[in-house]
């Protein structure tokens, strides 16, 4: 296992009942770099980062993060092992997890809901839990709104937060999964502003989404999932100058139609 | 209708409050541990849990009040009037509260627990810090609707010769033959009551970040 490669998947199976999401995945995706996955819908994107995040248990294949294994692991004699809760957890502390629905605790403050990881997991004092957690928001652009409670935020905003919300607790790698989806469309620009601020900064990402301008501009890496396999992956400037993949193509135009349709008001 | 008499009365509406403040808090960790056990993995576990709901949701107050005051002699358990009281009043609102904070858990967004678990809290922390605090400001309202019918329901003590609002108001209006004015001031007390009850729910929701109403 190279030293460079963040996240493995070989050959990940993925099933709900006799229906096949996920039909034998292979993936790298390197350290420092993002990669985009981007597909129709239905193609398995959602479920591929949630098996990653071991929200979803894979059926067969093997996860690694950093080269650890998540969740199961293969005995030479290839049969496959469940690993501890707490290994689990472990690894899993390298991965930070951004969803479509923001999914904020309403019942906390957008301070609370950053520093809740800061106090309860690494058993911050609530002093040095607080400061971290304003950084984060600082970071995101959301100081003056750390007391509010979600139901008092944008969209937008509640993203942020959930942005922070999953920095502060310093991770490898982001998930994240149609950030900008449930966003009015005049809100996506500051979420992809700062995940595009995080991308400079060198932080390892994968993101489901169906901004084809933000994979086209951001992603090193591109993976065009279709019908539950990988159908074309590679550098962002070859994926998107020739489509050659007719999947592709099609998946393309639909896709770039509807930004046309955006420009023609209609 | 003198000072003696509201005096008189303002000493049943504090037995009635700590009659219903007793059983509601008592009922809510009773309503815990049966709504643990209706959403536990164990079947004979849901089963019982699902026996004591019907039973104390299904046996009316009045008759449930009335079978403790009789049954605990019989049974060699000699105890004041006030303690079957709190028993039966507790039994029935435990049942009640068990059902609604169930109905709580159970629409619990998937994703926000999903989001604790990325941040790395275990299954302890997630249930204290997220699920229980959700699922209670998903059923507050209907936890201070629940004390307000406990409030009032507490009125059928009387019965087992609790001196209550209402059976203060009784006695008094049969020794001054006059029952308007001592109705008329005992529901004042439950309204007051009542009132404070709604305030305290508002206070706790502002606590769990609810949005004002
Ligand atoms: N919990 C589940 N139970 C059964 N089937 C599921 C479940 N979750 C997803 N699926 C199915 O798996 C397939 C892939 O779903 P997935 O959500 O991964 O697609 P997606 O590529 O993220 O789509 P979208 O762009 O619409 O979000 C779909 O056919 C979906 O119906
Ligand atoms: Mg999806």
């Amino acid at each position: 296992m190279s030293g460079d490669v963040a996240i493995t998947l070989r050959n990940v199976v993925k099933r709900y009942g006799d229906h096949e999401v996920l039909r034998g995945i292979d993936l790298d995706v390197r350290h420092g770099e993002v990669t985009c996955l981007i597909g129709p819908s239905g193609s398995g994107k959602s479920t591929l980062l949630r098996c990653v995040a071991f929200l979803e248990e894979h059926d067969a294949g093997i996860i690694r993060i950093g080269g650890a294994p998540l969740g199961f692991d293969e005995r030479p004699d290839g049969s496959r092992i469940r690993l501890p809760i707490t290994e689990i957890a472990r690894v899993r502390r390298n991965i930070g997890m951004v969803f479509q629905q923001f999914n904020l605790w309403p019942h906390m403050t957008a301070l609370g809901n950053v520093a809740e990881g800061l106090r309860q997991v690494l058993r911050l004092h609530k002093r040095e839990a607080h400061d971290r957690a304003m950084a984060h928001l600082t970071r995101v652009g959301l100081a003056e709104r750390a007391s509010y409670y979600p139901s008092q935020l944008s969209g937008g905003q509640q993203q942020r937060v959930a942005i922070a919300r999953a920095l502060a607790m310093d991770p490898k790698i982001m998930l994240f999964d149609e950030p900008t989806s449930s966003l009015d469309p005049e809100l996506t620009g500051e979420v992809l502003n700062v995940m595009r601020d995080l991308a400079a900064e060198g932080m390892t990402m994968l993101v489901v989404t169906h901004e084809i301008g933000f994979a086209a501009h951001v992603a090193q890496h591109v993976v065009f999932l279709d019908q539950a396999q990988i159908a074309l992956e590679g550098r962002a400037s070859d994926v998107f100058r020739k489509p050659w993949h007719p999947r592709m193509a099609q998946f393309l135009e639909t896709y770039l139609d509807r930004g046309a349709s955006v420009l023609l008001g209609n | 209708m003198t000072w003696i008499h509201v005096y008189l009365l303002a000493v049943g509406a504090v037995v009635t409050a700590g009659l219903s403040v007793v059983s509601i808090t008592v009922g809510l960790a009773i309503g815990i541990l049966v709504c643990a056990a209706s959403l536990s993995r164990a079947a004979p576990l849901r089963w019982a849990a699902r026996v004591y709901v019907s039973f104390f949701r299904g046996v009316p107050l009045l008759v449930l009040l009335l079978l403790i005051y009789h049954l605990l002699p019989q049974i060699g358990i000699d105890v004041p009037g006030v303690v079957a009281a709190l028993v039966g009043l507790t039994l029935c609102t435990s049942a009640y509260q068990a059902e609604t904070l169930r109905g709580g858990f159970v629409n619990i967004a998937p994703g926000l627990v999903e989001a604790g678990r990325m941040i790395g809290l275990n299954a302890t922390q997630l249930l204290v810090r997220i699920r229980a605090p959700i699922a209670l400001r998903l059923t507050l309202p209907a936890l201070v609707n629940e004390g307000i019918m406990i409030l009032k329901a507490s009125s059928l003590v009387s019965v087992v010769g609790v001196g209550d609002i209402t059976r203060t108001a009784q006695n008094l209006s049969s020794s001054t033959y006059r029952p308007i004015e001592m109705f008329a001031t005992a529901g004042v007390f439950y309204l007051l009551l009542n009132v404070i009850v709604t305030r305290g729910g508002n206070g706790l929701g502002r606590l769990l970040g609810l949005p004002r109403t």
